[in-house]
């Protein structure tokens, strides 16, 4: 099986395909540990994984041609390809992106919304909760506190966080020091804590069907 | 910077004065221009003056090399801070003055949506060129523009939205101001980064803002066109 890089590879550069399988998921980097933890858990090995660097996330005007650019490089060999992408702020680009392709994709608005379950997740109705999975949480640093300028400049953290009232961990695994470090970051971010296990959710389901 | 240490605000002339606030605004120095703001004051300056020539010449600069890439987000919200310092000594003077109001705009962040980041720097700018702005905050439902709209009389309805699960939100307001009839009695823009102006002509927006400077100058373009209609009719 596929040896998992580091974070910061998976932020930066991704994954390469080990170029076996029948299937080609084509995922952000953020899922790359959840992922093989369900192939692996599956026994799916007609399931190759390749994932785009990560910090798409914070651009996700480039997701849709990074996953076109993805599929036509690294598509061919396999019987198909699945992306292991929600909507995630693409406004529908993506989608229309996968359809023209021919090619499934995950459904929903983003990860949070599969994880907790798509339906689950609207019903809810939080407009003041700030989200972390256990990818984020790790890499909380490269996705929010520097981007967003607060390592120079700490005093902007209301003006970015002011509205916001609660930091939702999601927890894909149950790990001490990784809700210990997400409820760090939510006190740097002024917010309440709170964390919600929703193990793999509908990643899962996603994944059988691909 | 340490030279910056040394500059004395009150020893420079005006020009060099208003060139060293196109310097703090642009580094964010909020203390630095509050002082300058003073200092022309006290020199004679009309307020609308040090908010044209100073306060919005800097922000543009600053809003220029956002959109080309040169300045971020954080450098852009600092930016607007120091603006803001200098604002809040202008602006009950403005009112005092009788500084040419351009029209008035009621301005908010669309229901389920928090994020206010881009809304406060149009308002901020629009407030700076002249408009008046009647700010909602954030998660406004459609019951909260109309009621502004038609309580203030207002010219234009600024919608803002950052997500993408949100943005559509601008529909239902645009749609119900026809139902009601009002829709063609304000100039409507929308912004907000995930939008573009194919969405702004989809939802039937007047026009889709990519920053706050083109929403000042569309809005200023659109009241002139609505004006040079009445003036016809």
């Amino acid at each position: 099986m596929t040896d998992l890089p580091s974070d910061d590879q998976l932020t930066r550069s991704g994954l390469a395909p080990e170029g076996r399988g029948r299937v080609l998921l084509i995922a952000c980097g953020a899922l790359a540990r959840e992922v093989l933890a369900l192939i692996g858990r599956n026994g799916w090995d007609h399931l190759d994984l390749h994932c785009l660097p990560a910090i798409l996330h914070n651009r996700p005007e480039k997701i849709a041609p990074a996953v076109e650019a993805a599929v036509q490089a690294r598509g061919a060999g396999y019987d198909r390809v699945f992306v292991v992408y929600a909507d995630c702020g693409t406004g529908g680009d993506l989608a229309r992106t996968c359809e023209r392709l021919g090619v499934g994709m995950v459904e929903g608005p983003h990860c949070y919304a599969f994880y907790e379950g798509v339906d689950a997740f609207a019903a809810r109705g939080e407009v003041t909760s700030f989200y972390l999975t256990d990818f984020l949480v790790r890499q909380f640093d490269a996705f929010v506190w520097q981007p967003l300028g607060l390592d120079r400049h700490p005093d902007l953290r209301d003006m970015y966080f002011g509205n916001y009232e609660t930091l939702v961990y999601q927890a894909q695994t149950d790990d001490e020091a990784l809700t210990e470090l997400a409820r760090r970051h939510a006190e740097r971010l002024g917010l309440e804590f709170e964390r919600r296990a929703t193990g793999y959710g509908e990643l899962e389901g996603a994944l059988a069907r691909a | 910077m340490s030279d910056e240490d040394d500059i004395v605000l009150s020893e420079l002339d005006d020009e060099e004065l208003v060139a060293q606030m196109f310097d703090d605004l642009y580094d964010g120095l909020k203390d630095e221009i509050m002082e300058a703001t003073e200092i022309l004051l006290e020199r004679g300056w009309q307020p609308y003056e040090v908010l044209t020539k100073a306060l919005v010449g800097g922000m543009t600069i600053v809003g220029n090399d956002f959109r080309d890439g040169i300045l971020f987000v954080p450098e852009v919200l600092l930016a607007a801070n120091a603006m803001k310092g200098g604002m809040s000594i202008l602006k009950p003077l403005l009112a005092e003055t009788g500084a040419p109001r351009m029209g008035k705009m009621v301005i908010g962040t669309v229901k389920g949506d928090i994020h206010d980041i881009g809304k406060n720097l149009v308002a901020m700018m629009m407030e700076g060129a002249g408009f008046e702005i009647v700010d909602l905050g954030i998660n406004n439902p459609v019951e909260n523009y109309l009621e502004a709209l038609e309580r203030e009389q207002a010219d234009i309805l600024g919608m803002s939205a950052l997500l993408t699960t949100t943005m559509p939100y601008m529909k239902v307001v645009i749609d119900t101001m026809k139902e009601k009839g009002i829709r063609d009695d304000y100039i409507v823009l929308v912004g907000g980064a995930p939008l573009n102006e194919e969405f702004g002509r989809a939802i039937g927006a007047d026009a889709y803002c990519r920053d706050a400077a083109v929403a000042v100058e569309t809005a200023k373009d659109f009241v002139a066109r609505r004006h040079n209609q009445m003036a016809a009719g």
